[in-house]
């Protein structure tokens, strides 16, 4: 009797302490993400803005905004955030892989390496407004980086860093690189800590180059990270906001060449026009969206694209036993 | 090792966790005082400076504490003055009491809007909404102001001439210039003479090509010469709600400051930008800033002398003089507006006639602060026995500017000016640096005012 009756409330419980468990989650993802989401692309059809203090719409108009959206500049702001971000990400990459390559290389025996790894993560700990009012500060006219180039003689007078296109683009790439090479340092470095150490002495037996074993192991082997890095880094970049949207004031200048996507749905916001700023998230979340399962189809390969996988791996072997 | 370092982040958590419960409670408990007390006795003042508020606190009789953080004032009677104080910048004051606004019915009496200070560039938004109340519905308010100027009561009245708002300030604008500056290159300082060098726009020019020629600049930035073409506007920005007409003088002040920025006779600075405060101390090499009354104070006394040390030897203290300049006009003020649904009608009207009708603290205000006060007989009275303001070097700019104030209008104020002025000055920045043509910065005005301003459905630009 008492065999039978124990299974019975083992399984009534644990099936409603599990969904009591997981019940936050769910109700806090609805009411704040799923029915904003809803929301947001519900109203992206409408017209919905105020003017003044009286609120206009919301009135349905079709695909009206969208039109407006690529009538208007949103392709170049689009363009505007993907040169900001591949001139901050690709000096990042570079720069992090040659150092998670010399951190993890075994024959370097760099001292500190864990005081290099610290500061190196520094500057992401800072708040990317305080980065870019520090920056604002630091590049301004009368700001000491001009200061100091004018008293070293490497100008002439100062530089407006912020009245040129290519210096506040260069300001923006520089802080993003700043903020996260970091990051992406440590993600490598974890790649290639994980790699198997024989194949490292195997190519060392061999008489591999420290190039070639870069090139031909290390690279090759990390590169499922390399693509993970690569996406949420594009994500991230799609979403850069902070940094141009405070070095600039809000402006995006000069000639908007720094309004980055998010800026420009921000200006949307800010005017209270839920229905531009609806349609610009929707494609944004169509961009993300996409990117994401990129990424998700990356880390987790099918039957086939193992197989194939492997297939790869053993061809270089091959080639190996043929020379 | 590892154990005592998570004892430590354990203790640290439970401390954060109790920190915020006990922030908590103490927040809690204040709002319990405070609705344990009569209602209404919470006054809301929206503002986007501290300008009204510094004078709100000197000069109102009934004030008896001031918060140290300056978040609050408590009067006499108990009544907590709560500040909201919100940058102005990108319509981000106009934004956020919008959102109060929109909401003053639901909200409870204690966090209700009960008045808000607008200025002229959006002025028209709220007067002509049912936001702010009548002024002839607060008691005695309206007929104590029978002394302002017209011009104040103008802006704030609408469509039907009911007056919303009042000001303890007219603003007549002016030219502020160093003395020792002038001395040099136009070997006097006096404000009469100095009148004659900038006379009109042509003049103006002729002296600034001697202040280039001596290596100086006539003006710190693109945006100073601004307000003094605006102001004399035709009409206004926008009348139907849909088009956008620029007038032919915008486009006189683009040409204009284009011209200097090519010569060299400005720093190429912007409005309100570190470098431009930077322009009126005592170290910069720039001969002039159009300013307002209000700037003198609020502006002037603070970039050129930043210690505070009122001392000439350290600082442009004395160095400045004003004059009229080429134009007559003026740049705003600050109107006080008492919210529709405030529950402290009374208090609102006392602090309206105290704060810009009553001649002892007017007279107080002018001369402490340098602001050209709200009132003709005080005007005319500082005007014939004002000893001089000391960081003008005891100029009394009361008796020059006296008659120009009489004359000025702000018909040309519309609800849409903040807007559109900010976003003019910041297409036409890139004009001016260089980066775009003259068609491109009209586009990208364009584009920005449409983002802002979704009802603005075409832009008109003068032949």
């Amino acid at each position: 009797m008492a065999k039978k009756s124990k299974p019975e409330i083992k399984q009534v419980s644990y099936a409603k302490w599990g969904y009591i468990f997981i019940a936050p989650f769910f109700i806090a993802f609805l009411i704040f993400q799923l029915i904003p989401l809803a929301q947001t692309i519900y109203y992206s059809f409408f017209e919905y803005y105020r003017s003044g203090l009286t609120i206009i719409g919301p009135n349905p108009v079709g695909f009206d905004n969208y039109k407006a959206l690529f009538d208007s500049d949103f392709l170049k702001y689009a363009g505007n955030t993907i040169i900001l971000w591949l001139a901050g990400f690709i000096p990042q990459i570079v720069i992090s892989l040659i150092l998670a390559a010399w951190f993890t290389d075994v024959r370097l025996k760099i001292r500190g390496k864990q005081f290099f790894k610290v500061v190196i993560y520094m500057p992401n700990l800072i708040m990317a407004s305080a980065f870019a009012m520090l920056f604002f500060a630091l590049f301004s006219e009368n700001g000491p980086v001009n200061a100091s180039l004018v008293s070293m003689g490497i100008l002439d007078k100062p530089f407006r860093f912020l009245a040129s296109v290519s210096g506040t683009r260069g300001l923006v790439a520089l802080m993003n690189f700043l903020m996260w090479f970091g990051n992406t340092t440590i993600l490598l470095m974890a790649a290639v800590m994980g790699i198997n150490p024989a194949l490292f002495e195997a190519a060392e037996l061999d008489g591999c180059s420290p190039r070639q074993t870069f090139f031909r192991i290390t690279l090759p082997m990390i590169r499922p990270i390399l693509v993970y890095v690569l996406i949420t880094s594009m994500i991230g970049g799609l979403q850069m906001f902070d940094v141009p949207q405070i070095l600039t004031n809000g402006k995006g200048s000069p000639d908007r060449t720094v309004t980055t996507l998010i800026m420009f749905l921000n200006n949307h916001l800010y005017s209270k026009n839920y229905g531009m700023a609806g349609a610009i998230s929707v494609i944004l979340f169509i961009i993300c969206a996409i990117l994401c399962l990129l990424v998700y189809f990356n880390l987790n390969p099918t039957e086939d694209d193992k197989k194939i996988r492997k297939r790869d791996r053993f061809k270089p072997r091959k080639e190996a036993l043929n020379g | 090792m590892k154990k005592t370092w998570k004892a430590l982040m354990s203790f640290a958590l439970i401390a954060a966790m109790v920190f915020g419960l006990s922030a908590c409670g103490s927040k809690g408990g204040d709002e319990g005082t405070a609705d344990a007390g009569e209602a209404g006795k919470v006054l809301n003042i929206w503002c986007w400076n501290d300008e009204f508020q510094t004078r709100f606190n000197d000069y109102y009789p009934e004030v008896a504490e001031v918060a140290e953080d300056g978040s609050t004032t408590t009067l006499k009677d108990g009544t907590v003055v709560n500040w909201i104080i919100e940058p102005n910048e990108g319509n981000n004051y106009q934004t956020k009491l919008d959102e109060a606004l929109l909401s003053q019915e639901s909200a409870d009496t204690d966090s209700k809007v009960d008045m808000f200070l607008v200025e002229a560039d959006y002025a028209r938004k709220y007067t002509n909404s049912d936001a702010t109340m009548n002024v002839a519905d607060l008691p005695g308010v309206l007929d104590a102001t029978a002394d302002q100027y017209d011009y104040t009561k103008e802006v704030v009245s609408d469509a039907d001439g009911n007056v919303k708002g009042v000001s303890w300030q007219a603003c007549p604008g002016l030219i502020a210039y160093r003395r020792s500056i002038a001395k040099e290159v136009l070997g006097t300082d006096d404000p009469e003479a100095v009148q004659e060098a900038l006379a009109d726009w042509d003049k103006f020019a002729e002296t600034a090509q001697k202040m280039s020629d001596a290596g100086y600049k006539m003006l710190s930035g693109y945006d100073d010469t601004f307000r003094p073409f605006y102001n004399n506007d035709a009409a206004p920005f926008v009348e139907d709600g849909k088009t956008l007409n620029i007038d032919k003088n915008i486009m006189d002040w683009v040409a204009m400051t284009k011209d200097y920025t090519d010569k060299g006779w400005n720093n190429k600075t912007s409005l309100w930008s570190a470098e431009w405060a930077a322009d009126q101390g005592k170290d910069a090499k720039v001969f002039c800033i159009p300013a307002c009354t209000w700037e003198i104070d609020f502006t002037l006394t603070g970039n050129a002398d930043p210690d505070g040390t009122q001392d000439p030897a350290q600082s442009a203290w004395g160095d400045y003089a004003v004059c009229v300049g080429p134009v007559s006009w003026c740049w705003g003020g600050t109107w006080i507006t008492a919210a529709t649904g405030t529950d402290n009608a009374d208090l609102i009207a006392d602090i309206m006639i105290k704060m810009t009708t009553d001649a002892d603290i007017l007279n107080k205000i002018a001369t402490e602060k340098g602001d050209f006060v709200n009132s003709k007989s005080v005007i005319a009275d500082l005007a014939a026995n004002y000893e001089g303001n000391s960081f003008l070097g005891g100029q009394n700019h009361y008796a020059l500017l006296s008659d120009s104030a009489a004359g000025l209008s702000l018909k040309i104020a519309s609800a849409y000016d903040q807007g559109v002025i900010e976003k003019m000055q910041n297409a036409m920045k890139d004009y001016f640096d260089g980066n775009v043509d003259l068609d491109g910065a009209k586009a990208n005005f364009e584009t920005s005012i449409k983002e802002i301003y979704p009802e603005i459905e075409t832009v008109n630009w003068p032949e």
